[in-house]
């Protein structure tokens, strides 16, 4: 954890000018209780289960400046597909650019479990069951300290943090051949630059590694971290594809989306994904869905879907702050807590749907723009949108939060 | 340098990417290494979309498609130097 600084008075503009050449990189964010700095400053109205998704948005409407996260699960789950029901719940309300929670279950039992998770941040979360009390009663009671907790929020101030104190994750989407070419070495580029810098990085997707396996496992710290990290993909070759697969994957994975723009096999598409994680850097980790990392600065893999919104969902609830989204054909994807920064290289796409893109770096086919100029572009972005700047995908809205299933429930 | 057509990964490649739209046939194209930044030209024998595959030399039915100077997949046709290199005539060797 990266020593707080003392003046919190810096201008934006001084954070800017420090930029130049990154030799002094920093942002301004609400270091929470625990340490942890957020880059917004959002009060949540999260619902345990499907059934509570109506009381948290009549909530949300009451209360202007919150925002409810409704989803669709929530009952009846057991086992592992439980435990990750409530780390990714837990994981949402204790993630740094949340300021306060309220949560809203049917029953109190499980309300408290979330309610108890996220209280070990030290930020403020009250919950509320609905059973006993209907949803009249329960939308009141939660209004009262819904307005309490977002004028509260609205009062705290941002101060001045180094990148260092900076989490963010990556993963791409609707990919082509330009993602491969251009937008993920960006990302890569932008890592190879900040993880020596201290930040937290980290990377998914596992069925997309598909054809990429013995890069990815090489790209482990050491033999054990790779060992660990070719279990998990194995493991899902083995007990998802192969006992769920009808004649091939050809149809999924790749996706339409990706084939329209060029992709023809899940080994070129895993190749190109992996660009993400640029020449040098090294993962330290491999986590399960939505575990926070616990081994310091650097470098995590994250067993993931390669489904966009399930899988930017787990690594907020692992605890990351900023989001960066290489697409190639256009996937227009957000979340409600993390703001998603999208980078593409397909001229095309950002001249058809140039509202969706944040960082233009199609200059790289053109070979007008190299890849650690993009890099550099792409530090820039992460640091505007960390300031503060809305990502395209906040400008229009888009707050997919979706949960991770593994199985039926009961 | 002036803009490329065609982008190619490693010079072990078999294939390179389209990288400007409403490429038509015929074409007497730039193509690009990115790993070296050597070049070399290449005539395209059909209109290719945008990010979609060229065949850099004659392939052959069974041969394996090289990107990335890494094993793509298996060419299911004889892919000539210059033709369209897609899901019509190259399939994973996964899954």
């Amino acid at each position: 954890m990266a020593k707080r600084k003392k003046n919190g008075k810096a201008t934006a503009n001084k954070a800017v000018a420090k930029k130049n050449g990154h030799s002094d990189l920093t942002f301004f964010g609400w270091r929470r209780d625990n340490g942890r700095v957020g880059v917004r400053n959002h009060v949540i109205i999260l619902p345990l289960d499907d059934l509570s998704n109506s009381a948290c948005e009549a909530v949300a409407n009451n209360i202007k400046g919150t925002m409810a996260l409704p989803h669709a699960y929530g009952r009846l789950q057991f086992g592992e597909d439980l435990d990750l029901h409530f780390r990714t719940l837990i994981g949402t309300g204790a993630n740094p650019n949340v300021a306060a929670v309220v949560v809203i279950g049917i029953e109190d039992g499980w309300t408290k479990r979330v309610v108890d998770g996220i209280a070990k941040t030290g930020k403020p979360v009250t919950g509320f069951g609905i059973e006993g009390h209907g949803d009249i009663a329960t939308i009141s009671k939660a209004s009262y300290v819904a307005k309490q907790y977002v004028q509260m929020a609205s009062e705290l101030q941002r101060e001045e943090c180094d990148i260092a104190d900076l989490w963010v994750s990556t993963k791409c989407g609707e990919s082509d051949t330009t993602t491969g070419l251009a937008s993920c070495p960006t990302v890569g580029n932008m890592y190879d630059k900040l993880i020596p810098r201290g930040i937290y990085g980290v990377f998914g997707e596992t069925s997309e590694i598909t054809g990429a396996e013995h890069l990815a496992r090489a790209r482990a710290m050491n033999k054990k971290v790779g060992d660990k990290w070719y279990k998990v993909w194995k493991s899902y070759q083995d007990d998802v594809i192969e006992a769920h697969k009808t004649d091939d994957l050809s149809d999924s994975q790749p996706t339409k989306g990706n084939i329209a723009g060029g992709l023809t096999t899940i080994e070129e598409k895993a190749l190109g994904n992996l660009e993400k994680i640029g020449r040098e850097c090294k993962y330290i980790d491999v986590l399960a869905p939505a575990e926070a990392p616990r081994k310091g600065k650097g470098l995590y893999y994250m067993d993931t879907s390669s489904a966009a919104a399930e899988c930017v969902t787990l690594m907020a609830a692992a605890g990351y702050a900023v989001h960066t989204f290489p697409t190639g054909q256009g996937n227009v994807i957000g979340n409600p807590i993390v703001p998603v920064i999208k980078i593409s290289g397909n001229p095309k796409t950002i001249r058809t749907m140039g509202e969706h893109i944040d960082v233009d770096v199609s200059g790289i086919l053109r070979r007008d723009m190299t890849i650690p100029q993009a890099g550099d572009a792409l530090i820039d972005m992460i640091v505007r949108t960390a300031n503060g700047r809305l990502t395209a995908a906040e400008a229009l809205g888009h707050r997919e939060y979706v949960m991770t299933k593994l199985y039926r429930s009961a | 340098m002036a803009i490329p057509q065609l982008l190619v990964h490693d010079r072990k490649d078999t294939v390179g990417v389209v990288v400007i739209e409403g490429l038509k046939k015929g074409t007497d194209m730039l193509c690009v290494v990115t790993h070296d930044n050597s070049s070399f030209k290449l005539k395209s024998k059909m209109d290719v979309p945008i990010g979609h595959k060229v065949a850099l030399t004659d392939i052959k039915k069974g041969d394996t498609i090289w990107k990335y100077g890494q094993d793509i997949g298996i060419a299911k046709a004889k892919i000539g130097k210059g033709e369209h290199v897609h899901v019509h005539n190259v399939k994973t060797k996964r899954w």
